[in-house]
C-alpha cells in the first residue's frame, strides 16, 4: 500500500483539474441552495400554516438522495474509464502499483470531494445560527447525525460509481451504470414495501426483513434522530468493501484479458 | 539507480518458447531471443506480427499462455512486481493523461516508480535535459506537439534509470527531425540500458540498433546484425559495373576473379557507350579490387563499381515473406533457408 497516498494525491490533483468535478459541484450547492431556501421558507410562521414539527436538519437531509443521483456519477465516472479510453492504465500498471491501491486511491478522491462538497452545506446553517437565534431550529443532533449518514452511505454509493467506471471505457454508459444501482438502492427497498402486497405474506417474511434492513430512509431516521445502528454502518461498509472488491477485480479482469 | 538482482550475470531480457493465444487465434508461438545486457535491439515485424504483444508479456501487463520470460534472471510471471521495478516501457501510441503538466506527469511517475523525494528533484531536472524537455516542463501534456510528447514518453521510461526499457514504436508519426531527435536520444542512452524498439522505419532501427529480430505471424524468422541478415537472408553479394568496351570474354574474365560471378543484367549504353551492368556471387567477400584491375587491364573502361547493399527493408521483405516456413521446420529459433531472392 505504499503507492496508495501518491495515487490519492494524484487523484484528488485530476479531479480538481476536470470540469465535470466543477459542473458537479456547482449544481450541488445550487441545488442544496434553493432547498435550504425552500425549508426557511416552510419553517417561517405564517398566519395560515403552522410550522414543521421535525427541526430543518431533518427535513433537510431527506432530500438527500436527489443531489446524490447526479453527483456520484459526476464524480466517478471518469476515474477508470477515462484512463482506460486514453490507455493509461497500461501505463500504470506497468509501475510496480496494484489493482488494490489504485482503485482505493480513485476511490479515496471521489469520496473525499464528495466529503468536501457536502461539508461546504454546512454554511447553510452557519447562516441559519448566525441571523436566527430560535434554538429550536439550530438543534445539533439531527444535523451532526444527518452529516454522519451522509459519510456513511457516502462509502457505498462512490464504492458504486468507482465500480461502475471500471467496467467501461465510455464515461456516458459510467454515468448510467452508476445511476440505475444507487436509484435501486436508495428508492427499491421503499418503493417494494410499500407498494408490494406479496411482501406482506407471511411466507415473503424473509425477503420483508431483508429490504426492510436495506431501508435506506430508514437508516437516515436513525441517524438524524442520534441512533448510530451497527447494522446499517455494516450494510455500508460491506457493501462499499464488496464494490470496491468487484472493482479490483474488474481492473485485473480488463488488464489481462485485453 | 534500480539496484540490479543478484544474478547480475543473466541477460537483460529473456525469452524461451514464449506463446501466446487468445480466443483459438496464435499471436505468438515459441519465440526465443536474449537481449544482453546495454544491447540495444530492432523488433521489426509487420503489423498483427506479434511485436506489441511480446512486449507487453515482458512487461507483465499480460500473461503468456506458456513459455518463459525473463528480465535481469528473474521470471516475469513469477516475479512480477520486482520485474516492473527493472523495466521502463512506453506503450504502443504512447498514452499520456491530457490534462496534466509535463513536470507533474514526470514527479508522479517517479514517486510511483519509488524513487525518493529527494532524489526526484536532481533526477527530474537531469531527465528533462537529456530529453531536451525543460523549455516545455511547465506546459499541459495535451497541449503538446506529437514530437514532445514522444520525448515525454522515452522520459518516463528512463526516469528510475533502469537497466531495460521496452519501447513500442517511438518514433511513430514522427517528421524526419523528430525523429532524429529521438534517434539521438536513444543513441545518448547506449551502454547504460539494454533497449528493445519496435518500428516500421527500417532505416531507423539499422542506425539505432546492434541487432535485429523479426517476427512474423508470431514467429521469430530471423535475428542478427543488419549485416547478418543481409547475407542469411539474401545470401549473395552484388556489385553494379560501368563499363564500356566488347562483350567478348567478359564472362570467362569474371569467372577468373571469382567462379560464382555472374551477369545478372545489362542496360543498354548509354550515349557514351557505358552500359550497367548487375553482377551476382556467391562468395560474400570484397572482389571490388579484384575486378577492378582485371577488367581495367584490358580494352575496357570502367567508369564505376559499386556494392550493392540491400537496405534492410529488401532483408525484412524477404525474411516475412518466407522465413516463417522456415520457421515451422525449426520452431523457437530457427533461420530463414539461405539464398532467398532479393526482392
Amino acid at each position: 500500500m505504499k503507492h496508495f497516498l501518491t495515487i490519492l494525491g494524484h487523484e484528488i490533483r485530476m479531479l480538481l483539474v476536470s470540469a465535470s468535478t466543477y459542473v458537479a459541484a456547482v449544481l450541488f450547492l445550487a441545488l442544496m441552495g434553493f432547498i435550504f431556501a425552500g425549508l426557511l421558507e416552510t419553517y417561517t410562521p405564517t398566519p395560515s400554516q403552522a410550522t414543521p414539527e421535525a427541526p430543518p436538519a431533518a427535513v433537510y437531509f431527506q432530500l438527500f438522495w436527489f443531489p446524490t443521483f447526479f453527483i456520484i456519477p459526476l464524480l466517478t465516472m471518469r476515474c477508470f474509464a477515462e484512463e482506460r479510453r486514453l490507455g493509461t492504465l497500461e501505463t500504470l500498471f506497468a509501475a510496480p502499483v496494484s489493482a488494490a491501491e489504485v482503485v482505493l486511491g480513485k476511490f479515496g478522491a471521489a469520496y473525499l470531494l464528495y466529503l468536501a462538497l457536502w461539508g461546504a452545506t454546512g454554511g447553510f446553517f452557519w447562516l441559519l445560527s448566525h441571523y436566527v437565534s430560535d434554538p429550536r431550529l439550530l438543534d445539533p443532533g439531527p444535523l451532526i447525525g444527518g452529516y454522519v449518514f451522509i459519510a456513511v452511505s457516502g462509502l457505498l454509493f462512490v464504492a458504486v460509481g468507482v465500480w461502475a467506471s471500471s467496467l467501461t471505457r465510455n464515461q456516458g454508459v459510467a454515468a448510467l451504470l452508476t445511476i440505475i444501482p444507487i436509484v435501486l438502492i436508495v428508492l427499491g427497498p421503499k418503493v417494494a414495501l410499500e407498494n408490494s402486497a406479496l411482501l406482506q405474506q407471511d411466507s415473503m417474511r424473509s425477503v420483508h426483513d431483508a429490504l426492510d434492513y436495506a431501508q435506506v430512509f430508514r437508516h437516515l431516521d436513525d441517524f438524524t434522530r442520534g441512533v448510530a445502528d451497527a447494522r446499517a454502518l455494516l450494510y455500508y461498509l460491506s457493501g462499499a468493501s464488496l464494490a470496491l472488491i468487484f472493482s479490483a477485480f474488474s481492473v485485473e479482469a480488463k488488464r489481462l484479458h485485453s | 539507480m534500480v539496484s540490479l538482482p543478484d544474478n547480475s550475470a543473466a541477460p537483460a531480457i529473456e525469452v524461451r518458447d514464449l506463446v501466446k493465444s487468445y480466443g483459438g487465434v496464435t499471436a505468438v508461438s515459441r519465440v526465443s531471443f536474449a537481449v544482453a545486457r546495454g544491447e540495444i535491439v530492432g523488433f521489426l515485424g509487420p503489423n498483427g506480427a506479434g511485436k506489441s504483444t511480446t512486449m507487453r508479456i515482458l512487461t507483465g501487463c499480460m500473461p503468456a499462455t506458456s513459455g518463459y520470460a525473463a528480465v535481469c534472471g528473474l521470471s516475469v510471471a513469477a516475479r512480477a512486481d520486482e520485474v516492473k521495478r527493472l523495466l521502463g516501457y512506453m506503450p504502443e501510441n504512447n498514452p499520456l493523461p491530457e490534462d496534466m503538466r509535463v513536470s507533474e506527469y514526470l514527479h508522479y511517475r517517479g514517486r510511483l516508480k519509488e524513487i525518493s523525494r529527494k532524489k526526484l528533484g536532481p533526477r527530474l531536472d537531469e531527465v528533462l535535459e537529456l530529453c531536451d524537455l525543460k523549455r516545455v516542463r511547465h506546459r499541459i501534456i495535451g497541449t503538446l506537439s506529437k514530437g514532445f510528447r514522444q520525448r515525454v514518453g522515452i522520459a518516463e521510461c528512463v526516469l528510475a534509470e533502469p537497466p531495460v526499457i521496452i519501447m513500442d514504436e517511438p518514433t511513430i508519426g514522427l517528421d524526419p527531425h523528430q525523429i532524429l531527435i529521438v534517434r539521438d536520444l536513444i543513441a545518448s542512452l547506449r551502454g547504460r540500458m539494454a533497449m528493445i524498439i519496435s518500428s516500421h522505419i527500417l532505416p531507423e532501427i539499422e542506425m539505432t540498433c546492434d541487432r535485429v529480430i523479426i517476427i512474423n505471424q508470431g514467429r521469430l524468422v530471423a535475428q542478427g546484425t543488419p549485416a547478418q541478415l543481409r547475407r542469411e537472408v539474401l545470401g549473395e553479394a552484388r556489385y553494379e559495373l560501368e563499363l564500356a568496351g566488347p562483350d567478348t570474354g567478359l564472362a570467362a574474365l569474371l569467372a577468373g576473379v571469382e567462379p560464382t560471378l555472374k551477369i545478372a543484367a545489362v542496360a543498354a549504353p548509354d550515349a557514351d557507350g557505358f552500359r550497367r551492368l548487375t553482377l551476382t556471387t556467391a562468395n560474400a567477400a570484397e572482389l571490388g579490387e579484384p575486378l577492378l584491375r582485371v577488367l581495367a587491364s584490358g580494352s575496357r573502361r570502367v567508369r564505376a563499381l559499386t556494392r550493392l547493399r540491400p537496405a534492410l527493408e529488401e532483408v525484412f521483405l524477404a525474411a516475412t515473406r518466407q522465413g516463417w516456413e522456415a520457421a515451422n521446420a525449426v520452431p523457437g529459433n530457427a533461420r530463414p533457408r539461405p539464398g532467398n531472392e532479393p526482392v
